[in-house]
């Protein structure tokens, strides 16, 4: 912890500094190659694969089962549905419903019609039922388009009045738009992460997501407003440049940028490595994932495109560049006396 | 500055948050002892759980069709849109809308849903009004013998002497709504013979169409003119008591429907027509015709222009605000029956929600180590101040659920999970702010007030953009999202409650404590181990040689003991020992 702490202090005194600012381009390629990546390798594979909640599927109703009266009965006949489907179709995750006290409802991905003969075949093998009792239909979205249509409108109404909150609070569009970018920069990396490794979208997926959205400017705004009380500080006799100023505040709130990534991620780590190598893929694991990736990509953002945006926006201010000259020829005089 | 002034308000700030948690308790206790009567029922310690975690009902609803009828995929698809509207409306309950094979849609709800709640999802709720050409009391063969003062002028003359033929066809072609000719001898005589007791199907003539049907509780019998004002030009609708003229409530409730220009003109036209007929001839009163039946059918007493008439009839409070959230999600495009309903289990079970609850724990633990490895003891204020918010966020959400029909998802679990790391990030920004004012060579109670005004102000902004999603989101979302939304939103609430009610006033005090303001190493805020040797600011003092620009001595510098690093900046406190206050 001593060297920890000592690590801020030297950050905040400047003693230690990062040069997050100034290696700008060095980011800038991370952040490019990543954002390539993110795009091109789930295009290459065919896009990204929704769950039956987005595109609908097939259903199974299995009727006149036996001995579904007692909760653990119910588990068994739900795993051993899981099981038969899965048997068939590999890459399907069923959703197995109990329905009443003798029926079971399975959904599935949609099936051609083959295919969903022998899931027939198999569940009323299985379930020692005759081949009748066993419906077979398609079930609809559950998540449709007009929910995703409301969803995506409340994103942008969000985005926008969070763009404009921002630039009233700290006086300046240009940290709206920084901020913004570094967002866009958190969505499409999560995003792609999903569609590299081929993860089912489902409506948690969703859910995680926009916590991260919500999390990536939460990050933002904080790391800004230090960014905010430093440079309304500097006077026109600054000794700092306003990049360095900048700079500073991304050093001096270092410190709490890693302690709230940990903090943040600690939880979600825990969820996702339950979810994925206790259960299995599920609920916990989509809705984990995309919030641990985003918590690590939006304090990522934050630090190294969010901030050396805005010291890149508004370098070119003439005040901020008279005072960048004279800083810049004072350090030359002073470096010619020694 | 006196010091009892932070110390009076840190514990005013704590006395807040007691009353606040108790009165909660109190009032989900209360709730769950005598909550049986009203109607949310009884209160609950448990939230309830959303249909992914405990299972439900599943209902599934069949179109009613006439005969060759089909339901086109559009339909459905806008049936689903406004059920969901309407389910929505009944409280954030996260329920399932799906469609089954090519016509049926499929209501999964969480728990048993009441009649209600089914009357709610299936009506149709196609409300049209249209002006009354005749009426009598039900189950009355003459006119003449009817009670009701409206009908008293019977205008059985006009109305086409019958004739053995019966023709279908009018004398001569009805040139308005109004107009008696709409009444052929074919009609009067399916009228004379029209039962109100068999009015149990939903069937409404086309709109521009005469339509024999009769009160919602069968007490009178109309033959209502073709379709006036159609219920698709309401766009908002809201339900209360109704007051006369006077603005004084005679106790009944009321359906008030906002109508768009469309609907507003010909509600105008409507009232302007039948305001010219004598208020004793039936033809001067309107019908609103819900599903088929009048649900009533008031004289006219003015001319409505502004588009915001009463609807007035036999309604409790619950029945008013169902049809007016009906009214206001639209009529679904065709009638549906519940074709089937049973329960259903939950599709994750209590497996996932039990390795997300030990997730959590660990989580927690996880963060309660690292918490403490970096603030020492200041970490426990974290650890309380992250157990206060989970107990207050555990009481909102027991009450939404009790109140609002709030039900937890795993993917609500996951969400309160995630809530810890924005929960702890407030006690983080502020703590680090006074570890900042510590460095800048103030006393640990200055630190305290000068930290936090700057981290509050840091902590508003943040959450405020947390807030901001949460309330867009909540209000322009369906479905899953809004629950969603909804979590956010408390957690947010909650955790700038805990920070500015708890957090600070424990530090508020603690400062005051000779642990904390000796600055002892274990405190996590011992101003040595936080070098606070910058005075101001480009103000060095080099009592250390870390002031040595180069690498090397740096580094030596931090590889110090902890005794020589102390020895050297004692030696620098006792000279900085006066710099309080310095730098505001």
């Amino acid at each position: 912890m001593a060297s920890f702490s000592k690590f801020g202090n030297d950050l905040y005194t400047g003693d230690v500094s990062i040069n997050f600012i100034g290696r700008r381009k060095v980011w800038y390629a991370l952040a490019a190659v990543l954002l390539a990546v993110s795009i091109i390798v789930p295009a290459l594979r065919g896009g990204y694969v929704f769950g039956i909640e987005f595109t609908g599927g097939s259903q199974f109703q299995i009727d006149s089962v036996e001995a579904l009266t007692d909760p653990e009965a119910s588990i068994e006949a739900q795993n051993l549905a899981t099981d038969t489907v899965v048997d068939v179709v590999g890459d399907a995750e069923p959703k197995v419903t109990v329905i009443g006290t003798s029926s079971l409802r399975v959904q599935t991905e949609q099936l051609e019609t083959d295919e969903s003969n022998e899931v027939r075949d198999a569940l009323a093998g299985a379930f020692d039922v005759d081949t009748d009792l066993v419906a077979s239909s398609f079930v609809g979205p559950s998540w449709g388009a007009d929910i995703t249509g409301s969803a995506l409108r409340a994103l942008l109404v969000f985005i926008v009045l969070a763009a404009i909150m921002m630039a009233i609070y700290f006086r300046t569009w240009k940290m709206s738009i920084a901020a913004m970018i570094a967002l866009l920069h958190d969505i499409v990396i999560t995003a792609g992460v999903y569609g590299i490794f081929g993860f089912e979208i489902t409506p948690s997926a969703v859910i995680g997501f926009l916590t991260i959205l919500g999390f990536s400017l939460y990050d933002t705004v904080v790391v800004f407003d230090k960014i905010r009380e430093n440079t309304s500080e500097d006077g026109s006799e600054s000794r700092r440049t306003f990049a360095e100023s900048v700079n500073l505040a991304v050093n001096q709130t270092l410190v709490r940028s890693i302690n709230t990534g940990v903090v943040a991620a600690l939880p979600v780590a825990a969820i996702l490595f339950i979810g994925a190598y206790v259960l299995g893929a599920g609920t916990l694991r989509d809705i984990a994932l995309a919030l641990f990736i985003g918590i690590v990509v939006g304090t990522y953002s934050t630090i190294f495109i969010a901030a050396p945006l805005y010291a890149q926006f508004r370098q070119n201010e003439p005040e901020i560049l008279s005072r960048t000259k004279r800083l810049t020829a004072a350090r030359a005089a002073d470096k010619g006396d020694k | 500055m006196a010091r009892t002034t932070p110390v009076k308000n840190a514990w005013r700030a704590i006395a807040w948050l007691t009353a606040l948690t108790v009165g909660l308790t109190v009032l989900i206790g209360a709730g769950s002892i005598f909550g049986e009567d009203s109607t949310n029922g009884a209160a609950s310690w448990a939230p309830k759980l959303a249909l992914d975690l405990q299972g439900g009902t599943q209902i599934v609803l069949a179109p009613q069709l006439e005969s060759g009828q089909t339901v086109s995929g559009e339909q459905l698809a806008q049936a689903v849109s406004i059920i969901r509207d309407r389910v929505d409306a009944s409280g954030v309950s996260e329920s399932e809308i799906t469609t089954q094979g090519d016509r049926n849609v499929v209501v999964s709800l969480p728990g048993t849903p009441d009649d209600e709640t089914l009357a709610r999802i299936q009506a149709s709720a196609k409300l049209e009004f249209r002006p009354v050409l005749y009426t009598e009391v039900a189950g009355t063969a003459t006119a003449e013998e009817t009670p009701d003062p409206a009908a008293t002028d019977s205008p059985e003359g006009e109305a086409a002497t019958p004739e053995p033929t019966l023709a279908t066809t009018p004398t001569a072609a009805p040139t308005d709504a109004s107009d008696l000719n709409w009444i052929t001898e074919a009609l009067f005589d399916k009228y004379s013979n029209f039962d109100c007791s068999s009015l149990d199907n939903f069937s409404v003539a086309p709109a521009d169409e005469a339509l024999i049907t009769c009160e919602a509780d069968g007490s009178f019998k109309y033959i209502l003119g073709p379709v006036e004002v159609e219920g698709s030009t309401i766009t908002d609708a809201s339900s209360g008591l109704v007051s006369n003229s006077q603005g004084i409530s005679n106790g009944q409730w009321g359906v008030f429907p906002t109508f768009n220009a469309e609907g507003t003109t010909a509600v105008a036209d409507m009232t302007t027509r039948l305001f010219g007929f004598d208020d004793t001839d039936p033809r001067n009163r309107f019908a609103i015709v819900l599903d088929g039946r009048v649900i009533s059918a008031p004289t006219t007493q003015g001319i409505i222009t502004g588009g915001n008439p009463q609807i007035s009839g036999n309604f409790t409070q619950e029945s008013a605000e169902i049809l007016a959230d009906q009214l206001k999600f639209g009529a679904l495009p065709i009638g549906f029956e519940v074709q089937s309903r049973e329960d259903i289990s939950a599709t994750l079970g209590t497996a996932q929600l039990n390795s997300g609850l030990i997730a959590g724990l660990i989580g927690l633990l996880l963060v309660v180590i690292y918490s403490l490895f970096q603030y020492r003891l200041l970490g426990l204020v974290t650890v309380a101040s992250l157990i206060v918010a989970g107990a207050l966020t555990y009481l909102v959400i027991a009450y939404l659920s009790w109140r609002h029909g709030y039900r937890l998802s795993l993917a609500g679990v996951a969400g309160l999970i995630v809530a810890i790391g924005f929960t702890a990030d407030s006690f983080i920004v502020y703590f680090e702010r006074i570890r900042d004012e510590l460095r800048d060579g103030r006393s640990l109670t200055g630190a305290v007030e000068a930290g936090w005004k700057r981290a509050l102000r840091t902590i508003f902004a943040a959450k405020a953009v947390n807030l901001l999603s949460a309330v867009v989101l909540f209000v322009l979302a369906v479905g899953n999202v809004r629950g969603f939304a909804l979590t956010l939103g408390i957690t947010t609430v909650i955790d700038v409650l805990v920070v500015v009610l708890f957090t600070h006033p424990m530090l508020q005090l603690l400062s005051t404590t000779r642990f904390f303001s000796s600055g002892h190493p274990l405190s996590g805020l011992d101003p040595n181990a936080l070098g606070a040797v910058y005075r101001g600011r480009a103000q060095f003092r080099t009592p250390v040689a870390a002031k040595n620009k180069s690498g090397a001595s740096r580094e030596a510098a931090r590889r110090q003991t902890i005794a020589e690093r102390k020895a050297a900046e004692l030696a620098g406190s006792a000279r900085d020992s006066s710099s309080d206050g310095k730098d505001s």
